[in-house]
């Protein structure tokens, strides 16, 4: 291509606007760092233990983790039914802790020089300026900087990390901690839970809508390392929350971990928005866990997408437990040559007239694989259940692989439930149309995957979605010809 | 093998070696390479486990109603099948208890012309290359692996048909399958040679004097050579405490085309597997099925269209309707193989909810490696229109009633694709008796 667009990302103008920091090759390094705290390589009781002391746990919090540890053990990988490639995590050359300390700074002056570079470098403390209401920054383990509006804090916002909260704040998260998403979900969901460290705990008051978006950026710096952050936002009756998050990581040689947990609990008629923009480097295993409990008319909505990493698993789910409660799941997904992106939904009904809407679409590339995994349940003597799924896929090039595994189940007679999936290309008279005007075939191919996306990606934050439409200009381009 | 008596027996149920040995004692003309594949089969079924939970082959199946326990009952039925509504037919084979009891013959001319409609037993000795080829020669990917080798090392009779190439029959073959106690093996294969045609028409009939029938495995296999076309129809109408598989396998060549209809009205767990395999360009396989499930019935459906070849087509429509407490599976997959371009495959499950207690659970899947395709599917659950049932009723149609016409409606646009009128009736006639028994 002649027009090498590839300058718009990799200049000036991607550190104007790193939104999500979306851009892979800005992500792309990572600064030698003398971490204070480390708790070595693989993981055992001990490690459990440093972490927990490090953090000065309470009594409660460390059997949680050691419990935690047994399950993880006990647990066979989920390989009858998910890829293979889980086998090739080597849990005992992982690094499960690695902090320069547990406090995070309030300004970004008192950041340690050689983390604030890197945020800097993706451009996170200009971003918390212009448009968000509070930022948690976390490097590898631990958050290097985390600060919240005051006129947000004056309202009884809380936003701090998982260490914080359980110290400081235990009346308010103990109660929810582990109750949306158990330890014994699955495997990572086990292994977060005995070593989990970072993320963002966040408690809106009543009838509060935080005006504008809170934001979480997480960062690896660290090769062979796990990262295991902790999140959970309970929004209290009738307020409302945004939270956003971004990630990247330097791509190094070894494969990484990075295995979340995330719990929402949005209280009578709370509405929360969660968006995720994954940008991890694609040596990255991203297997996260993310549930929301919806009491009686509240509303749960994510909004997931997914362009990095070499293997992702995540099927982000509500439970409807109250009575007109509504959950939402979109999700875009984008798979390249070496990347596996196996994800979906699980909206779970468990009270009357609760209704859930998911829409996923994917796009392989090359040898890439997108697959969509989703679960729509409806139990016995409810009524006026509704969910509707629709999955496309749209498949670049002859060889890329797209696949759907749906499970439906509906019980009673007093329910709507439709899914639809279709997989198609590229429309080749659209692109004959756009190359008649002028526009070159990679042009051409960008603009036709973005319509593709276009009715989803609308409903993104402005600046994520703009970012959006750049990386997929810069994926589709070595896609063609 | 460090195996336990106790785990072998629980893995064969009343299907052990002892067993097998006074099986094959009942076989004494069967030629020895026929023999030799049932010990293979037996082998194979005492090797391999019974399904577990975990299995994603058996997802939401009922695992604890898979016992192989049942043995010849002592109370022996009549030896007759329940009425089921006449065809005219060009030929028809009758089986009870897995033994040929009554055939009717084809015409003299069809003979001359090279069609065979004959029982199993028979073809193993005269067209012993075909059964060869043909019988359970394709590998079970749908679960029931364990099952299929059961139903290879059991079999004792079942239907042989042979359409040579060019030849079309008008009317269907008809063939019939009761018992009077004993487990059933029932077995259709059909091989139709190049632009040859063929209507066959399997009917699963409960004994006449409403006897017991524990288990029945059965298998088809259609194989559908070059330009040929293949119209099969089942009605499974087993009595309410049958365990019933049917593992279908299709293979499409060139330019050719099968549709399979499978009607799902008896037994109190029925398992139905059923593979297409869409092995040359032009390949065509239409895939159908309507299910009444009432009572605790659980009807556990799972599908998979292959697409081998660029330029294939597959078209799956499958119907449920379901009462009282009745649960139903429908997992279907479409694979798309690489460079099987122009792939045109379509798959739907319909569930109609017509109690509060009843289940359905739809896992439609795609497997897609190839970009030139059009690969849709869909699925949906819901109740009866509420619209249309107001329009019956204020018509004074009882509530009965309306829910019949409806689900008749519901099923009429699976059945209206059989092109055979009086296949279509004898179908409606079945599905109707099975409401009417519910009074």
């Amino acid at each position: 291509m002649s027009d090498e667009p590839q300058t718009i990302a990799l200049g000036p103008t991607a550190a104007d606007n790193p939104a999500a920091g979306i851009d892979q090759s800005s992500g792309n390094f990572s600064y030698d760092m003398k971490y204070e705290f480390d708790a070595g390589s693989g993981l055992n009781e001990r490690t459990v233990e440093y972490i927990s002391s490090v953090k000065k746990e309470a009594a409660w919090l460390r059997e949680f983790r050691l419990n935690a540890l047994k399950t993880f053990q006990a647990k066979p990988l989920p390989t009858h039914w998910a890829t293979r490639d889980l086998e090739n995590i080597n849990f005992d050359k992982i690094r499960y802790y690695l902090s320069s300390g547990q406090k995070p700074k309030r300004t970004w002056d008192e950041v340690p020089e050689d983390i604030k570079r890197t945020f800097e470098r993706l451009g996170i403390p200009e971003q918390e300026r212009k448009f968000l209401a509070g930022v948690e920054a976390q490097f590898d383990s631990e958050a290097a900087y985390s600060n919240i509006k005051e006129t947000v804090a004056k309202q009884g916002v809380i936003f701090v990390n998982s260490t914080e909260a359980l110290r400081e704040h235990p009346e308010i998260f103990r109660k929810w901690f582990g109750k949306v998403i158990p330890t014994s979900d699955n495997k990572f969901s086990a292994l977060n839970s005995a070593v989990f460290s970072g993320g963002s705990f966040i408690y809106v008051p009543p009838g509060i809508k935080v005006s504008h978006p809170l934001q979480a950026y997480f960062r690896i710096n660290a090769e062979n390392f796990g990262q295991f952050e902790r999140t959970l936002i309970i929004v209290d009756e009738g307020s409302e929350v945004t939270y956003m998050e971004g990630c990247t990581a330097p791509k190094f040689s070894t494969a990484t971990l990075h295995s979340a947990v995330v719990e929402l609990v949005a209280l009578k008629g709370a509405k929360i928005q969660y968006i995720t923009v994954q940008n991890w480097a694609n040596n990255v295993f991203n297997l996260v866990t993310k549930r929301g409990l919806a009491h009686e008319e509240a509303e749960i909505k994510w909004i997931d997408c997914n362009i990095g990493s070499r293997l992702t698993m995540k099927y982000p789910g509500v439970v409807l437990k109250g009575r007109k409660s509504r959950g939402e799941v979109l999700s875009i997904a984008l798979a390249n040559d070496g990347q596996h992106q196996d994800t979906g939904a699980k909206m779970v009904h468990a009270a009357d007239e609760t209704s859930s809407n998911i829409i996923a679409k994917s796009i392989s590339v090359g040898q890439g694989r997108s697959t969509y995994r989703g679960v729509v349940h409806i139990p016995r003597h409810l009524k006026g259940c509704k969910n509707n799924t629709e999955c496309d896929a749209l498949l670049i090039n002859t060889n890329s692989r797209t696949d759907t595994y749906p499970a439906i189940t509906v019980r009673g007679d007093r329910h709507a439930v439709q899914h639809e999936a279709s997989v198609s290309k590229v429309s080749e008279e659209q692109i004959f149309y756009m190359k008649q005007r002028g526009l070159t075939e990679g042009q051409a191919m960008s603009l036709s995957v973005n319509g593709f996306i276009n009715d989803l990606a609308r409903q993104f934050p402005m600046e994520y979605s703009v970012e959006l439409k750049r990386l997929i200009d810069l994926e589709m381009e070595g896609s063609v010809g | 093998m460090n195996q336990t008596a106790a785990e072998t027996q629980s893995h064969a149920g009343a299907f052990t070696p002892a067993a097998f040995a006074a099986h094959l004692a009942t076989q004494p003309a069967a030629p020895s390479w026929w023999l030799e594949r049932k010990r293979a089969a037996h082998g194979r079924f005492l090797d391999l486990p019974m399904p577990r939970r975990t299995d994603e082959s058996w997802r939401f199946s009922n695992i604890a109603g898979l016992g192989l326990d049942s043995r010849e009952s002592g109370a022996q039925a009549p030896r007759k099948a329940r009425p089921a509504p006449a065809l005219a037919a060009t030929a028809a084979l009758a089986f009870i208890d897995n033994r040929l009891e009554r055939r009717g013959r084809l015409s003299p001319e069809l003979a001359r012309r090279g069609v065979v409609v004959t029982s199993l037993a028979e073809a193993a000795i005269t067209h012993g290359e075909m059964l060869r080829e043909h019988f359970m020669a394709q590998a079970q990917r749908l679960g029931s692996a364990k099952f299929a080798a059961l139903h290879a090392s059991f079999v004792g009779d079942g239907a042989f048909i042979h359409v040579p190439r060019g030849v079309e029959l008008s009317e269907p073959i008809v063939i019939v399958h009761t018992g009077s106690g004993s487990p059933l093996f029932p077995h259709t294969l059909v091989v139709a040679a190049e632009n040859s045609r063929v209507t066959v028409v399997d009917m699963f009939l409960p004994p006449g004097g409403g006897g017991a029938l524990p288990l029945a495995v059965g298998a088809n296999d259609l194989y559908a050579a070059h330009g040929a076309s293949i119209a099969y129809a089942a009605v499974q109408d087993w009595p309410r405490e049958t365990l019933s598989f049917q593992l279908n396998s299709t293979v499409v060549r060139r330019d050719a085309r099968v549709q399979s209809l499978n009607v799902h009205l008896g037994a109190r767990q029925a398992r139905h597997e059923s593979l297409s395999q869409l092995q040359a360009p032009g390949a065509f396989s239409e895939m159908l099925a309507v299910t009444a499930a009432d009572g605790s019935q659980e009807f556990d459906q799972r599908t998979l269209q292959v697409h081998q070849a660029p330029n294939t087509k597959s078209d799956l429509l499958y119907k449920n309707a379901l009462q009282d407490g009745a649960r139903t599976i429908f997992s279907g997959l479409i694979i798309v193989d690489p460079d099987a371009q122009k792939t045109d495959a379509y798959q739907s499950n319909r569930n109609l909810m017509l109690s509060d207690d009843a289940e359905a659970n739809s896992l439609p899947g795609l497997e897609i490696q190839a970009n030139d395709v059009r690969c849709t599917h869909g699925a949906t659950t819901s109740r009866i229109d509420p619209e249309q049932e107001f329009y019956l009723r204020s018509r004074g149609i009882d509530a009965t009633r309306t829910s019949q016409l409806l689900v008749f409606g519901f099923f009429e646009e699976v059945l209206n694709r059989l092109e055979n009128e009086d296949v279509h009736a004898a179908l409606r006639e079945m599905i109707s008796a099975k409401f009417r028994d519910r009074g």
